[in-house]
């Protein structure tokens, strides 16, 4: 019970790759290098605290599960058992040096994620060599995480938002990796043998379908040096998997969920742009403008400040490799959930149709490439903005591109982007409430 | 708690463990004419300032009927004033490239904004403006109130656990206002009329019942005759009443059961512990991880790995709080499991605590936890000001000095000691979320 209720804001904008003002250039100054072993290594040194930050992407996500749930698994499994080490060994070397490494699953790849005081660094690189490179998968683990995940699941159905997101995701993609939960279902989960975890693991966690980023107290010779000690037991394997272009998007349909709830939780969405799209920059202003921008959004104003319907009403793209979506988030009372969602289609039909202001055009471009720095600030979170920007390959050089990439965006930019990617009558409209306070259209 | 949901800092205040103790000695006090203290932290790692100010006032400091005030008030902050209309605040810092947000507590309310070096003083005099001149609008009164019902329902009434953690402390708490949630009663804020706010504000928003902290890329030099020029002619207020109210012994455990649509239950014990008045805040904290502190921790062990009974476990201890506050113990469980069972294997590893000493290694290992936790929290420009803030609001950041030596101190009887006084069954409120299925 904890008497603060420090709810803070974190993200505005939602740009995962966005500007990187140049003063931070000089200050993270990274470098890029490849390990004989294909491993892809980024590092910026940080001298000002006794610590590291490490971030490790592995191509070896859910889209590669063969039965579902298999990746997710593996990637849990990770700190569970090594040729070496118990599960209990393992977490105990971690809590007495008071490090935290953690593993997770996503989509199109697995992290790992290790923070560690920089004098314990040699026994955190050994160990992650270890999990890498010698996890054994013991049957009597994967019980005990597969137990794990179910609850998982049933506990993510006590989140209104998490299931309104995966019946977004499963209705946008269907038929695609990318429309189930990474974590499978309870049926798939059970079936998984050892035998599918240790095959998965072989193939995919490769050095080269990697990326580590490392941020803290230690120099790039330094750690070439350490690792290519560490690691010379990963080898390459399988070559990094090509793009999955989901094959059908889904249509424009209404969702309903009956919950005993006093919100109705809504996401209005539908097909965005993948990364690689250079609309991305002009989309990142646009919706901005449109519900990306905080309190200064036009969906903000709208529902929350001059009707008072919302608490959090946020628009965002999620720009993806080969694939891409667009959402619009708020919960509002059962009572006024068609209202709300009548207002954010036509905020959604507005912008495609009305110009932007030149001060909403110039405001939200200042903020986005004025506000980038901030996001940058932890050691941690520029180990993983180190990672992405290898992921899509946007090179080293891109924050000395990145705030010109958003001050050339033109109005004209704006209202042809919103004209092209946003279609009110392709929106896939999910409602998890109370239907019957709800009511119908 | 304005804004969106997308960060929860509890780690903030669960444990204290930001800011080293050379930090603290770095930190710079000023006191202007008009009473406002200003703390300054210089701190060029990466190149922004966050710029807060913390006012004397949170729920700690309504009454009965009134909950949720302090929490309504922020709210309105961002209502204008002569100068800046109303949400024009957050637009100003916006397009200015810096990001800005505002939160309540029992304790506190907090408004703040991160920016640049060279934009900093844009936030800097929309503060003192709003701290002199906020016009509180009655325009946007009815409006604003719906939001903050909105937020009611997604914070609490739609969250199994927060509302279980509301009741719980309702329960725990008779008559000190902590019983109150922060957020206030739905009814209460429903009857919240604007005079309440104007009163709250002319009483608590002054500059002798708030205090400044500002920390990272700045100059001293540059940014104090800054802060004297834009703050120094607000005059002082009255002294506001102080908070009284004691919560009285606890004889006799309580329990509180919430009935509601949810899919796994959750336990949550609530012990009354002290605040930093104490000693013993030292090793309260080291407790909380001796038992919950990482998979290698006996609570996290037994029931979440050997006998799988829970999903995840944790123990909480906020030492910086203005009156005692609580040690708490928490579990969800896993399907199919029942809260009793949960509940006598966390009591039999308590008492295992309070009757065997810990091993030496077991000790160092939490303290070692701590003392890295420590160091990654300074990470954070904003978080090294937080908990500058945390500890000037509650006795003081000079405080702050002193935590790391006294965890070292710390002994295995120390442990043992502070398990057996607080963690006692007579003084502990048992919340139990049970599931219920759909009704609609």
């Amino acid at each position: 019970m904890t008497r603060f209720f420090p709810w803070v804001v974190t993200s505005v904008c939602v740009v995962i790759l966005a500007a990187w003002a140049p003063l931070l250039d000089a200050a993270l100054a990274p470098k890029r290098s490849i390990l004989d072993n294909g491993l892809v290594l980024l590092t910026s040194q940080q001298r000002s605290l006794p610590m590291v930050s490490i971030e490790l992407l592995i191509e070896a996500g859910s889209r590669y599960d063969n039965e579902e749930g298999v990746a997710n698994l593996v990637a849990r499994l990770l700190t569970y058992g090594t040729k070496r080490r118990s599960a209990l060994q393992i977490s105990d070397t971690v809590d007495f040096i008071g490090a935290s490494l953690s593993a997770s699953c996503g989509e199109d790849a697995a992290s790992v994620s290790l923070t560690i005081l920089k004098k314990d660094l040699a026994t955190g690189l050994d160990l992650l060599a270890d999990i890498l490179t010698a996890s054994t998968f013991p049957q009597e683990e994967i019980d005990r995480q597969k137990q794990a995940v179910i609850a998982g699941i049933k506990a993510r159905e006590e989140s209104p938002g998490s299931i309104a997101q995966r019946r977004f995701a499963a209705a946008l993609y269907p038929q695609s990796p990318y429309g189930r939960p990474v974590e499978g279902n309870e049926a798939s989960v059970k079936a998984i043998s050892q035998v599918s975890l240790q095959e998965f693991y072989q193939r995919f966690y490769r050095p080269n379908r990697a990326i580590m980023a490392v941020v803290g107290d230690i120099s790039q010779d330094e750690l070439i040096r350490a690792l290519n000690q560490s690691l010379r037991s990963w080898t390459k394997g399988e070559p990094r998997g090509k793009p999955l272009v989901p094959s059908t998007i889904g249509e424009a349909q209404v969702i309903r969920v009956n919950k005993d709830l006093t919100q109705a939780n809504i996401i209005l969405g539908q097909q965005g742009i993948s990364r690689e799209n250079p609309d991305y920059y002009a989309i990142q202003v646009m919706n901005c403008i449109l519900g990306g921008g905080g309190f200064s959004s036009r969906a903000m104003d709208a529902i929350r400040n001059e009707r008072g319907l919302a608490y959090s009403v946020y628009s965002y793209f999620s720009a993806e490799r080969s694939r891409g979506s667009f959402e619009l988030v708020m919960q509002t009372k059962n009572e006024t959930a068609l209202e709300a969602i009548r207002l954010a289609q036509t905020e959604i039909r507005r912008i495609r149709e009305e110009s932007v202001t030149d001060q909403e055009l110039s405001d939200a471009k200042d903020y986005l490439i004025g506000s980038f720095p901030l996001r940058l600030d932890t050691n941690r979170r520029v180990a993983s903005f180190l990672v992405q920007v290898e992921f899509y390959q946007l090179g080293l050089d891109y924050p000395e591109r990145y705030s010109d990439l958003i001050r050339k965006v033109t109005r004209e930019d704006v209202e042809r982007v919103a004209r092209q990617y946003l279609h009110p009558e392709k929106l896939i409209t999910v409602v998890v409430g109370n239907q019957k306070k709800i009511g119908e259209n | 708690m304005r804004r969106f949901i997308s960060g929860l800092f509890l780690w903030l205040f669960s444990s204290m463990i930001a800011v080293e103790v050379s930090r603290a000695t770095a930190v710079q006090e000023f006191v202007l004419d008009n009473r406002l203290k200003v703390l300054l932290l210089e701190d060029h790692k990466s190149p922004a300032v966050t710029f807060q100010v913390w006012y004397r006032v949170g729920s700690r400091n309504e009454k009965d009927g009134k909950s949720g005030l302090s929490h309504f008030l922020e709210h309105m902050m961002f209502k204008g004033t002569p100068s800046i209309k109303p949400e024009e605040y957050s637009r100003i810092i916006a397009k200015n490239g810096g990001r800005s947000n505002a939160f309540t507590t029992s304790d506190v309310t907090v408004y703040f904004a991160t920016m640049s070096r060279d934009k900093i003083g844009i936030e800097l005099e929309m503060e003192a403006d709003r701290m002199a001149n906020a016009l509180l609008g009655d325009t946007y009164f009815e409006p604003e109130k719906k939001v903050i019902q909105e937020e009611r329902r997604l914070r609490t009434d739609d969250k199994p656990v927060a509302a279980l953690d509301e009741v719980t402390s309702a329960v725990a708490y008779t008559v000190h206002p902590y019983r109150r949630p922060v957020i206030g009663w739905m009814d209460d804020i429903q009857n919240l009329s604007r005079q309440d706010l104007v009163d709250h504000y002319k009483l608590y928003y002054a500059p002798n019942n708030a205090f400044i902290v500002v920390a990272g890329d700045f100059s001293t030099e540059e940014i104090l005759p800054k802060i004297k020029a834009a703050f120094e002619k607000i005059p002082r207020g009255p002294e506001p009443p102080k908070v009284r109210a004691e919560e009285p012994p606890q004889r006799g455990e309580r329990r509180v059961f919430l009935k509601k649509e949810a899919e796994l239950p959750f336990v949550m014990m609530f012990y009354h512990a002290p605040n930093l008045k104490s000693p013993d805040n030292f090793a309260l904290d080291l407790l909380t991880v001796v038992l919950a502190g990482g998979r290698s921790s006996p609570l996290y062990h037994d029931l979440v790995y050997q006998k799988r009974l829970a999903r995840s476990v944790d123990a909480n201890y906020s030492s910086v709080s203005m009156d005692p506050g609580g040690f708490s113990i928490t579990a969800q469980l896993m399907p199919g499991k029942e809260p009793p069972e949960v509940e006598r294997e966390i009591d039999t590893l308590v008492d295992k605590i309070k009757s065997e000493l810990i091993s030496e290694r077991d000790l160092q290992k939490a303290k070692n936890q701590v003392e890295s936790s420590f160091i990654f929290a300074q990470d954070s420009i904003f978080g090294q000001a937080m908990k500058i803030g945390s500890y000037e609001a509650n006795g003081g950041w000079r405080q702050m000095d002193q935590y790391i030596d006294g965890i070292r101190r710390v002994t295995r009887e120390d442990i043992q000691r502070v398990a057996r006084e607080y963690l006692d069954r007579d003084r502990r409120t048992v919340g139990m979320l049970i599931p219920t299925k759909d009704k609609t």
